[in-house]
């Protein structure tokens, strides 16, 4: 029993740094139907950004996430800006492959500064600690990531939700002309959206490097992860998400240790298909 | 008195398929000015130009003396152009109060769009009762109260209503009209389109009636209903 509360924990820390990744995934998709194939790609470079800050100015990482976060709200906003607004009222491909293609630029960036090399982050403050509750052990790299993790998404579900300018957000994604047309600035929310997006994903890489090695690869994985997460929780919906990301957490670890490692994954898409032939729309899904 | 808005041989379009072939109309502080016309005569493609959301393909719209041809329509907003489009186009998933803060938008004082909620509230009491429903639950003609209440709240010098008759019962038309018909006497000045040419010439000062993208007719309202043209084309008569 014991054990298996263990694998549970260990499974809720990792689904909700999930969750902020597909919860940064989810606004765009939801705002602007736009499938940002770079979105694992952002999680990756924010890690080297916390990586390199801390190999050259010895920042650690729990404080260099917020940099992380602001560095890849401005990469969002740029993506918008030069690559994005030219593919909205084109058919839906067009954007899919142009992040496509930002993805694989930037994998192959870092490929090329940095090279495909594994990095890893010791003598961090948090490093190595652990937190001993009953006979249970939490990893603190993690848990300081999953606590954080819940803040933004939080953060996040509280913008939307209960301010002007969240309403407004959900206003464009209703109806962009009818948003225009009470005075509402959609260019600037779609700018704003994929940036808060990418921000999103940028504090969750800021804080990884402290448990996570960090390599060009590593963002794919969590990019594919964040569209399942985004598709089950229901398109557009920020719970839906959250919940999704928990759950594919869980079902991970439990599946690592009862089954086998390498069949961790295999059980994360089994679950996706099961929920998708069953509720198309998602968990959460209008 | 100069007019509020002035558009001079308007050529618009979509995609470069012009619709509107060189409209002109002018419209004075305080007017209730409708445009009729037919199903697919260029009088939403001149509304959406005016209200920014196309730009015209040739020609030029100024509101009170500045050219706003090339603006956006959430600037054209800002100078006090708001148009309630066709279809009533309320964010449905919203609640009725937050429809109508959005209207608001560019109004920064909270205290200010609180007092101008309340005033319209008592224009639309419906509207109260329903606050804190979502939007796509209201009925009809429900919908149509809170776009034009929407439209309102922004407090805007020109009031441009788009078809808010369609899909409404008559009762309810005949409630819409009289409702505009206030708004404009207590100092809107107002630019309705309609398909229902009789209603909507009975409530107008002026009238231009648009056929195939043109002005074919244009005057005061009483006599444009009088008009041997309107009467055949367009009353059955």
């Amino acid at each position: 029993m014991e054990t298996f509360i263990q694998v549970l924990i260990d499974g809720m820390l990792s689904g909700m740094v999930y969750a902020l990744v597909a919860a940064g995934l989810c606004l765009i998709w939801g705002v602007m139907d736009v499938i940002n194939f770079a979105h694992g790609e952002y999680l990756m470079v924010a890690m080297y950004v916390s990586y390199w800050l801390g190999f050259l100015a010895n920042v650690d990482p729990v404080v260099s996430t917020v940099a992380a976060g602001a560095f890849i709200f401005m990469i969002g906003a740029l993506t918008y800006k030069l690559i994005i607004r030219f593919t909205i009222g084109k058919p839906g491909l067009v954007a899919l492959l142009a992040t496509f293609g930002l993805a694989i630029f930037l994998k192959n960036l870092c490929m090329n500064q940095f090279s495909p090399n594994f990095r890893i982050m010791s003598d961090t403050w948090l490093s190595g600690k652990t937190l001993h509750v009953g006979g249970l052990i939490i990893a603190l790299p993690q848990l300081t990531a999953a606590v954080l993790a819940l803040i933004v998404v939080g953060l996040l579900y509280l913008l939307v939700n209960s301010t002007k300018f969240g309403w407004a957000i959900q206003a464009t994604a209703m109806d962009r002309e009818a948003a225009e047309l009470v005075g509402i600035n959609t260019e600037r929310i779609y700018i704003l959206v994929f940036g808060i997006g990418g921000a999103c994903v940028g504090v969750a890489g800021g804080i990884m490097p402290s448990y996570l090695a960090v390599h060009p690869e590593v963002g794919s994985m969590f990019g594919l992860i964040a569209f399942i997460c985004v598709a089950m929780g229901g398109f557009g919906s920020i719970p839906g998400a959250f919940i999704s990301g928990l759950l594919v957490g869980v079902v991970e670890a439990l599946a690592g240790f009862y089954i086998a490692p390498v069949f961790k994954y295999v059980a994360v898409f089994g679950l996706y298909l099961a929920v998708i032939f069953l509720r198309p729309k998602g968990i959460f899904g209008w | 008195m100069d007019p509020i808005l002035k558009v001079s041989n308007l050529h618009s379009g979509y995609d470069g398929v012009p619709v509107v072939f060189g409209i002109s109309l002018e419209i004075m502080p305080g007017e209730l000015v409708a445009i009729v016309g037919a199903n697919g005569a260029g009088k939403t493609t001149t509304m959406k130009t005016i209200s920014g959301l196309i730009h015209p393909l040739s020609g030029n719209i100024s509101f009170l003396g500045q050219d706003v041809s090339n603006l956006s329509a959430h600037e054209i907003l800002k100078l006090g152009i708001s148009y309630v489009p066709e279809g009533r186009r309320i964010f449905g998933k919203l609640s009725v109060r937050q429809n109508m803060y959005l209207g608001a938008y560019t109004e920064k004082s909270q205290t200010e769009v609180s007092r101008r909620m309340d005033e319209l509230f008592e224009i639309f009491p419906v509207l109260r009762k329903r606050a804190k429903q979502v939007a796509e639950t209201l009925s009809g003609g429900e919908q149509q109260m809170l776009a034009i209440a929407r439209g309102l709240i922004s407090k805007p010098k020109l009031l441009m209503l788009d078809e808010m008759s369609l899909g409404l019962m008559p009762s309810m038309v005949e409630k819409m009209m009289e409702t505009v018909k206030a708004v404009n006497e207590a100092g809107a000045t107002v630019l309705l389109v309609e398909q229902m040419v009789q209603e909507a010439l009975e409530i107008a000062d002026r009238g231009y009636v648009i056929q195939n993208g043109k002005i074919i007719l244009s005057g005061q309202a009483d006599e444009l209903l009088n008009s041997e043209q309107v009467r055949k084309a367009y009353l059955g008569m």
